[in-house]
This record gives C-alpha cells, sequence and structure tokens, in this order.
C-alpha cells in the first residue's frame, strides 16, 4: 500500500465517527506505515550486528541502535497516547560524556582480572584507535550491546510487520467482501466469477458478504487491542529493567543526599566554630576580666560585664538563627501545617494557607516540605512581583499504597519561572528526590505562577506512615 | 503583686524567681509543666504570669497554649511568653482577641533585668510588650507597604518602639528626645498610616500592631 493510501485510510475513519471498528481499521491500517519503518530500522539493526561482530565494523553499532530507539520510542508515544498508560523507557542511561577516562579501564580489565570481551581486545591491538573519543564510542557501544532493552527492541522491530498485518487482516476482510458486493452489479458477471465456484446465488452471496463486512468492523478493534498489547509488552521496561532503573535513581538520590547532608554539617560546623565558640571564648576572657578588675576597679568591671552580656546575647542570637536552618522550632511545636502557615506570616506577601491534612506526615518528610514550601515562597517574593500566594496541603489517593502529600503554592506574580540548573527550584526538586518526591512547574509569561510538590507518604521503607 | 512562673529548666526557673523576688514581685508558684501552670493559674489568680513557651510534657507549645486557654476564661489575664524564638504566628495569637496585657520576649531579654522587669509591669499593668525582633519580622514583612515607607526614619524608630509597648516617657528616654518631641513624632505616624489618634497608650499599640500584622479592617 502507498503512502497516500494510508493516509487517506488514517484520516477515513474520522469522518465516520462513532464507527468504533472502522475507526480500528484505520488505525490498524496506518500502523502499517509504521511497521514498515520498524522493519527498516530492524534491518539496518541486522547489518549493523553483522558488520559489528562478523567486520569489527563497530562504528555501525551505536547509529543502527540510535535509529531502532529513535522508531520505538516513536511507538511508546503512540501506544500511550491511544491506550492512556504512558509506556516507560526502559533503557539503561549512557555513562556521562566526561566519565574519568583512566579511571574506568583497570576496574574493567586489570581489576576483575578476566580477558577484556571480544571487541576490546580487537581496539586494544590496533593502537591507532585509542583515543578518548574511539573510547568513549566504545563505551557507548558496550552499553548499548549489554542493554537488554536493546535486544527487546529489536525483536519487537522485527516482529512489528506480523504484528501490522494482524491488525490489518480485519480491513482487509471488509475490502474483499465489499469488492465482491460490487462487482457483480458493476460487471454483470455472477459472484462467483471472482472468489470461485461459490456462492452462486446473490441470495447467497449477499448475506456472506454483509457478515464479513460485519465480522471485520467487530474483530477490528479487537485486532488492533492485541497488536497494541504485544508491543507494548516488548516496548515496557520488564520487571528487571524497572529494578535497575529504580537502584540506579535510589543510587543517585541516595549520593545526593549524603552530599547534601555532608555539606549541612560542614556548614554548621563552620558557622559555630566562627559564631558561638568564638562569642563564648570572648565571655570567658571578659569573666577572667571582670575576676581581677572587681575589687581595685568596679567601674570598669562593670564595662566589661556588659561586654560579655553581649557577646552572650548575640552568641544567642547566632545559635538561634542555626537552630532554624536545622530544624525549626515552630515545626516541633506546631507540626507540619502551622509551621506553614508560620512561613506565610512571615513572608511579605499575603499569603493564605488552606490545608486538608488530618495527621502529622512522619518527621523527615515534614521537614523535607517545610523547607521546600519556605524556599518556593521566598522565591516567589523574590523573583515574581506577586503581591498574593495561595499555599494549599492536601493528601491525594487516600488509603491507597499511592498516598501522596500534595502541596501547591500559587501566586498571582507576572510568571515566567523556570527550573534553571543551579537554581532554587532545582536545588528543592533534588531535594525532594531523595523522598521519591516531585516538582511540577506551571508559570506562563504573565503569571500565575502554579508549583506543585507531591511525596509519595510510603516510602522505600517498611514503616508504614499516615500523611 | 503575684507572679506565676512556668519554665522547665531549673536554672532559668530559679534565676527569674530570685531576679523577680528581688524587686518586690511575690512568686504565688513557680510550677515546670503545661498541666501544672494550667492548674495555678486557675488556684493563684495572679497579677502576671511569666511562661516559657515550649514546657513539658509534650515538649511543644504547650505554655503558649495553655496561656491562650487561660485568657480565653479569663479576658485579658497578662501573660508575659519567653521563648528561645521568635515566631510571628504565635505573637498574632497571643495579639488576636484584641485585650491587652499580653508579652512575647526571648528570653535573651532577661539578661537586661531593667528591661525585663518594665516589660512584666507593663504586661501586669495591661499594656503590651513585644520582642523588638517580633517588630522587625513584622516590618519586613510589610517592606511592600506605601504607608509605612513614607516614614521618616526618625519616625521608624519611634514606630519600632511604639510597637513593642513603650511608653512615650520610655521612648522619649530611649531616643535621648523630649517627650513633647514623640508625641509629634506619632501624631505624624498615626495620621501617615491613616490610624485614629488614641491618648491613651494600651489601645494605641493594639492599633499599631494591628496594622503591622494586616489585621486591620482595611
Amino acid at each position: 500500500m502507498t503512502e497516500n493510501g494510508e493516509r487517506r485510510e488514517k484520516r477515513g475513519p474520522r469522518r465516520w465517527p462513532g464507527e468504533r471498528g472502522l475507526r480500528a481499521m484505520g488505525r490498524g491500517a496506518a500502523e502499517l506505515h509504521e511497521a514498515a519503518d520498524a522493519a527498516l530500522a530492524a534491518v539496518m539493526a541486522a547489518a549493523a550486528m553483522v558488520l559489528t561482530f562478523g567486520l569489527g565494523m563497530v562504528f555501525t553499532w551505536p547509529p543502527a541502535v540510535e535509529r531502532l530507539r529513535r522508531v520505538a520510542d516513536a511507538e511508546r508515544r503512540r501506544l500511550g497516547e491511544r491506550t492512556g498508560v504512558p509506556v516507560e523507557r526502559p533503557y539503561a542511561p549512557l555513562p556521562p560524556a566526561g566519565e574519568a577516562e583512566d579511571g574506568d579501564r583497570p576496574a574493567d580489565e586489570v581489576g576483575s582480572g578476566q580477558r577484556p570481551p571480544a571487541h576490546r581486545r580487537g581496539c586494544v591491538t590496533s593502537g591507532r584507535l585509542h583515543g578518548p573519543r574511539y573510547r568513549a564510542m566504545e563505551r557507548k557501544l558496550q552499553r548499548y550491546i549489554t542493554d537488554p532493552a536493546t535486544w527487546r527492541d529489536f525483536v519487537w522491530a522485527a516482529v512489528s510487520p506480523v504484528l501490522a498485518v494482524v491488525a490489518a487482516v480485519p480491513l482487509a476482510a471488509v475490502c474483499y467482501a465489499v469488492f465482491g458486493l460490487l462487482l457483480p452489479a458493476l460487471t454483470g458477471q455472477p459472484p462467483h466469477s471472482w472468489t470461485g465456484s461459490w456462492p452462486t446465488s446473490p441470495l447467497e452471496a449477499v448475506p456472506t458478504g454483509l457478515a464479513v463486512i460485519g465480522l471485520g468492523l467487530a474483530t477490528a478493534p479487537a485486532a488492533l487491542r492485541v497488536r497494541d498489547e504485544v508491543s507494548a509488552f516488548l516496548l515496557r521496561p520488564t520487571a528487571r529493567d524497572r529494578l535497575s532503573l529504580r537502584v540506579r535513581q535510589l543510587a543517585e538520590t541516595r549520593s545526593d543526599a549524603v552530599d547534601a547532608q555532608a555539606a549541612e554539617l560542614r556548614r554548621i560546623e563552620r558557622d559555630l566554630h566562627d559564631g558561638v565558640q568564638a562569642r563564648l571564648i570572648a565571655v570567658g576572657l571578659n569573666l577572667g576580666a571582670i575576676e581581677q578588675l572587681v575589687e581595685d576597679d568596679p567601674a570598669a568591671a562593670r564595662a566589661v560585664a556588659a561586654q560579655a552580656r553581649e557577646s552572650s546575647e548575640r552568641a544567642l542570637a547566632e545559635l538561634r538563627g542555626l537552630v532554624r536552618g536545622i530544624h525549626p522550632p515552630v515545626l516541633a511545636e506546631r507540626g507540619l501545617v502551622d509551621a506553614v502557615r508560620a512561613v506565610a506570616v512571615d513572608s511579605p506577601l499575603e499569603t493564605e494557607v488552606s490545608s486538608e491534612l488530618t495527621g502529622e506526615p512522619p518527621a523527615a518528610l515534614r521537614s523535607a516540605v517545610y523547607f521546600a514550601v519556605s524556599e518556593l515562597l521566598t522565591n516567589a517574593a523574590r523573583h515574581s512581583d506577586a503581591r498574593r500566594a495561595w499555599i494549599d496541603l492536601h493528601s491525594v489517593e487516600r488509603g491507597t499504597p499511592r498516598e501522596a502529600l500534595r502541596v501547591t503554592v500559587t501566586d498571582d506574580g507576572q510568571g515566567g519561572a523556570h527550573l534553571t540548573e543551579g537554581g532554587g527550584l532545582r536545588g528543592v526538586e533534588r531535594r525532594l528526590a531523595t523522598f521519591d518526591g516531585v516538582l511540577a512547574l506551571s508559570s506562563p509569561a504573565g503569571g500565575p505562577t502554579l508549583l506543585t510538590l507531591e511525596i509519595p507518604c510510603a516510602l522505600s521503607s517498611p514503616r508504614t506512615s499516615s500523611c | 503583686m503575684r507572679v506565676v512562673l512556668a519554665e522547665d529548666l531549673f536554672l532559668l526557673r530559679e534565676g527569674l524567681t530570685r531576679l523577680l523576688e528581688a524587686h518586690g514581685f511575690e512568686i504565688a508558684a513557680a510550677v515546670a509543666s503545661g498541666p501544672e501552670l494550667a492548674r495555678a493559674l486557675r488556684e493563684e489568680r495572679p497579677d502576671v504570669a511569666v511562661v516559657d513557651v515550649r514546657l513539658p510534657p509534650t515538649q511543644t507549645d504547650e505554655g503558649l497554649q495553655v496561656s491562650l486557654e487561660a485568657r480565653r476564661e479569663r479576658p485579658g489575664l497578662p501573660v508575659l511568653v519567653l521563648s528561645q524564638h521568635i515566631v510571628q504566628l504565635y505573637a498574632r495569637e497571643l495579639l488576636a482577641d484584641g485585650r491587652g496585657g499580653v508579652g512575647y520576649l526571648l528570653k535573651d531579654r532577661v539578661f537586661n533585668s531593667g528591661q525585663f522587669l518594665d516589660a512584666v509591669r507593663r504586661v501586669a499593668g495591661g499594656g503590651t510588650a513585644m520582642d523588638p525582633e517580633v517588630i522587625a519580622k513584622l516590618l519586613a514583612s510589610n517592606a511592600r507597604d506605601a504607608p509605612l515607607a513614607r516614614l521618616t526614619p526618625r519616625e521608624q524608630e519611634v514606630l519600632e518602639l511604639m510597637a513593642e509597648g513603650r511608653s512615650n516617657a520610655a521612648i522619649s528616654r530611649e531616643l535621648v528626645l523630649s517627650e513633647g518631641a514623640v508625641s509629634k513624632y506619632t501624631t505624624s505616624i498615626f495620621a501617615k498610616l491613616d490610624l485614629a489618634p488614641s491618648e491613651d497608650d494600651n489601645r494605641r499599640v493594639r492599633a499599631v500592631l494591628a496594622y503591622l500584622s494586616g489585621t486591620r479592617d482595611r
């Protein structure tokens, strides 16, 4: 079928709304085109495989895999749109471009004591190809070969023509029947002149043809569904992929959390060292001086005592600031909602807080949400030119394992906010990631800005929690 | 003047008891927990209560809650709340009923016994004693308020001291001005903020605080 033909088929059903079968048929026909694309990618991947492993032409492999992935991603998108269930990408991420050049080789080749894989041995002998660019490609190559998702993509691409044919069978049946019904009327020949020896009379032919059309219409959605399900099954991450993606994500967020904690401890140490400790030393020195002076020069002693008092007041003020940054007292005293209210009262924006939370989230989560909200509100006050803000806290999907705490912060500012690398919002996002939380931003130019953060109540820990 | 004192840290409780007794206050009860405070406030009916926000057994804001509850039972019961930190929300809750006789100070202010005792007396007399930090935060959160921006630096200073609850006499001492000058400033401040002038010190303070915390009907 030509591309134009398919286009017509694709649009055709839209003129007949309500006919599920016709629509499904049209889609099935459209899939033929996509399947041709996939098949082409599969053929190219097969050729690249032969070239890579047979002739050592490794440079053909990455482009072939990338093409395969593009086609598969397009199909994932289509499946997601059609079925309403998004199909995730199963691929293992590539190693970052700037990864240590020397660091990874000993671990791979020397440390393990194993012989390097065949394709590597090949490249080590050809010294000319030993540059960093080559090694970057080599890493990519290796990742593409070892990622099982590559092979599942390949299988999908190879079987997708078969799947497309399955989805197109009802359409073919309907076309056949329509043709059979029209032929006698157009040519005046008996119906069996085209089909063979049967049916001999219109009395047999017309019901048969109508039945075939009906059957085709009835089975078209099912045929498309079969195609979609097999396709999704192959393209979706397997349980194993999902686990390894999860492990990778946990490892990343854990290392972020560990780094953040270390930085925090370092900051606290520095603040204590430069602030409170120094002030207490001053108080001690002052008290020593008072001991000396109190008999001989009471006036001077009084002046030094005043200094000591001032130092202790400053030390207390610094400690207060420090404590607020570690764990705000209001959070300990009043819980999350009132702590957020306290932030709202402190904000220069006129801020309304509404909450439907009944319980109190676990302590770690509470603190994360508190700092996130106060950062978001500070951001709104600083950058958006807003006058008012609204904060809403509630739980979603209550009573299910997916129960989550959702907080929205809205302001009436000029909008146009975005998540810039190294910016405050990105920092909030990273900190929330430790709790599997996400931050969503909607900020059209001209406002309003709506920030939504959502944290699941049940973390990856055995504890059962209540939000 | 009879005082009920609630503070869970032994050293601070003893220190405050000694300080207050040395200046002619009578300590009716010195307690260390929320329930004890509630009982003491009911039974002793003190002239003023000096209360730490955070008290056992919950170690939350039990002191504040008991004080607010007692003020609901006995409106206007003078309460001076002490805390290690300032939370504006608490100040707002204390001021919410619009009656005087409330104070909210950092514990550090105890170091300056003159000012602290002055605050206790002021609260006992139905006045207000707000920590300078409360006022500073209130002003900061009103940074975009146009009428406030029109105040001269001197008027700002007077406003801050007035919002803490100081009388004209106290303000004139603090800023080394004549009382007449202070009252000229206050009149000008009230005009700029569009507040009804009042000769009564306490009502005047409450109007200013209501303005700053945005609870005034605008």
